[in-house]
């Protein structure tokens, strides 16, 4: 039997919105499957499974705010037998928090405060239904004690807690110490265009902090000679039809796929106090939104992409970032970001990273500076590239290295 | 495929194309001879997209060399009316 629960996209994410199922009880799905539809504070994300099966039970519904690791939904897994149906709101789903895809998957966030309702640290019982009240009531249920099941938290624990807090308010008692904003958020404003890029900011403000508050940054830049890769392109281009020419840009996420491989120290999520190194280098590639924010999909296993095929990739999350078609692990997988303002006129980027990743690459306006080559000064077209590193993992040394690799692998853009 | 024929035709399909690539944008503002690019929030990505758009709905190859061509509205419809002509 497998749990089907709320991922994390990231480390801005704590919950999301189901917005629909996308398969219904009975069915089967095969690992990968698109299996819900949920929003986030960025965008709408199709939620793929991660078992084969069938699904058993479908716990939460649509309209439903739920946090990251809560269990969504049971999918009964080839060669097990079914379970009882679990009949809200007796006997509440477990809610527990999410397990880490290895090696890829960015951890969840910090588990709430223990307290008598946690059975164990992170693990908090109580059914998406029993959660959305006690939002609606204003009860967190962190400090409710569950009477259900494995002390699971019921509705009625839910409506107890809310009649009690009631009855000290009338009696003039103190309400509970602890805050009252840990749960969920109402429902009501989530798809207020002006609120959801206020979330948005947010929500992004919260992982940066987080990344400059956590992670001990260094930054290094390089000038890179586009003159071959430029010229290359553009002969590229003639050969090709209109449908399947290549953006500069792509030439650039393929150089530093390849550079990962040369130094795979970047190419690593920081879990635990320590650095786990990615077999599998997928990049995140930096996409505006139109309402505003960004969002940075992974192009998978982006190193061993044709730079046609990356193109194509390229197009593609790039059309479903905007529309709002991303897929979970598009979001949950990226072991790199890379982004680049040069289309805005920037000359250089100073990143932040994003955790759990351990480097992000940044590249500015490609532009016409004077250039020596073999003693003569000529106008060459020049990128400059920066790495934001995280220096627990590894020092300039390393990250020299890498943009000099990038550097290299952009002066044979054949071989790319 | 409805080919369209007259400049006004021209226009109208062209800015159709355009609203599919930047579907947020205000059209009607939209200055004709003004590149694209510095009057509406798109990159070198959907610029790409639109000229694909062209190429699809008008069945012309356009050289990688000609895109400054399209980059405005009066400049598309030029285009597209030579190309129609020829």
């Amino acid at each position: 039997m497998a749990e089907f629960v709320m991922p994390t996209l990231g480390s801005d994410m704590t919950e999301g919105t189901l917005v629909e199922w996308k398969k219904k009880l009975g069915d089967r799905v095969v690992k990968g499957d698109i299996i819900a539809e949920v929003d986030t504070e960025k965008a709408a994300i199709e939620i793929e499974s991660f078992h084969t099966g069938v699904i058993e039970q479908l716990l939460a519904k649509p309209g439903e705010r739920i946090p990251v690791g809560t269990v969504m939904a049971i999918i009964r897994e080839v060669g097990t037998q079914a379970t009882p149906a679990i009949q809200a709101p007796a006997s509440p789903p477990p809610l527990q928090k999410v397990s880490p895809k290895e090696p890829v998957s960015p951890p969840p966030p910090p588990p709430p405060p223990m307290t008598a309702a946690v059975t164990e640290p992170g693990r908090l019982r109580i059914s998406p239904a029993a959660r959305k009240l006690a939002s609606e009531l204003g009860v967190d249920p962190a400090f409710v004690q569950g009477t259900g099941p494995g002390g699971a938290i019921t509705l009625d624990d839910i409506q107890r807690s809310a009649n009690a807090r009631g009855e000290r308010h009338e009696a003039g008692g103190q309400q509970p110490s602890a805050p009252l904003t840990t749960g969920p958020t109402p429902l009501a404003s989530a798809g207020e265009g002006g609120d959801r890029q206020a979330r948005m900011r947010q929500t992004i403000a919260a992982a940066m902090a987080r990344s400059k508050r956590e992670i001990p940054h260094y930054y290094l830049s390089t000038t890179i000679d586009m003159g071959r890769a430029m010229t290359w392109l553009k002969e590229e281009n003639i050969k090709r039809p209109v449908t399947d020419r290549l953006l500069y840009g792509v030439l650039l996420i393929k150089a530093v796929a390849l550079a990962l491989r040369q130094v795979p120290e970047l190419n690593a999520l920081w879990k635990e106090n320590a650095a786990i190194q990615s077999p599998a280098i997928h990049v995140g590639v930096a996409v505006s939104l139109r309402q505003g924010g960004l969002i940075a999909p992974a192009i998978h296993d982006t190193d061993k992409r044709s730079l046609g095929d990356l193109m194509s990739s390229f197009q593609d999350v790039v059309k479903r970032a905007r529309a709002g078609t991303l897929r979970s692990s598009e979001l949950s997988d990226p072991t790199i970001t890379v982004t680049s303002l040069g289309e805005q006129g920037v000359e250089t980027v100073f990143g932040v990273i994003y955790p759990p990743q351990v480097a992000l690459v940044g590249f500015g306006k490609v532009v016409e500076r004077p250039w020596v080559i073999e003693g003569q000064v000529v106008s060459r077209p020049v990128v400059t590239a920066s790495l934001s590193a995280d220096h627990r993992v590894t020092d300039g040394h390393r990250g020299g290295v890498f943009l000099s690799a990038i550097d290299r692998l952009l002066q044979e853009p054949g071989q790319l | 495929m409805n080919i369209p024929l007259t400049s006004d035709e021209i226009r109208q399909t062209v800015l159709r194309l355009l609203g599919e690539v930047a579907p947020e944008a205000d059209l009607t503002a939209l200055k004709p001879g003004v590149g694209f690019r510095d009057q509406l929030d798109i990159d070198s990505m959907d610029f790409l997209n639109f000229v694909i758009l062209i190429h699809k709905t008008f069945g012309l190859e356009i050289p990688e060399a000609d895109y400054p061509k399209y980059a405005t509205l009066n400049g598309c419809v030029e285009q597209l009316s030579d190309k129609r002509a020829t």
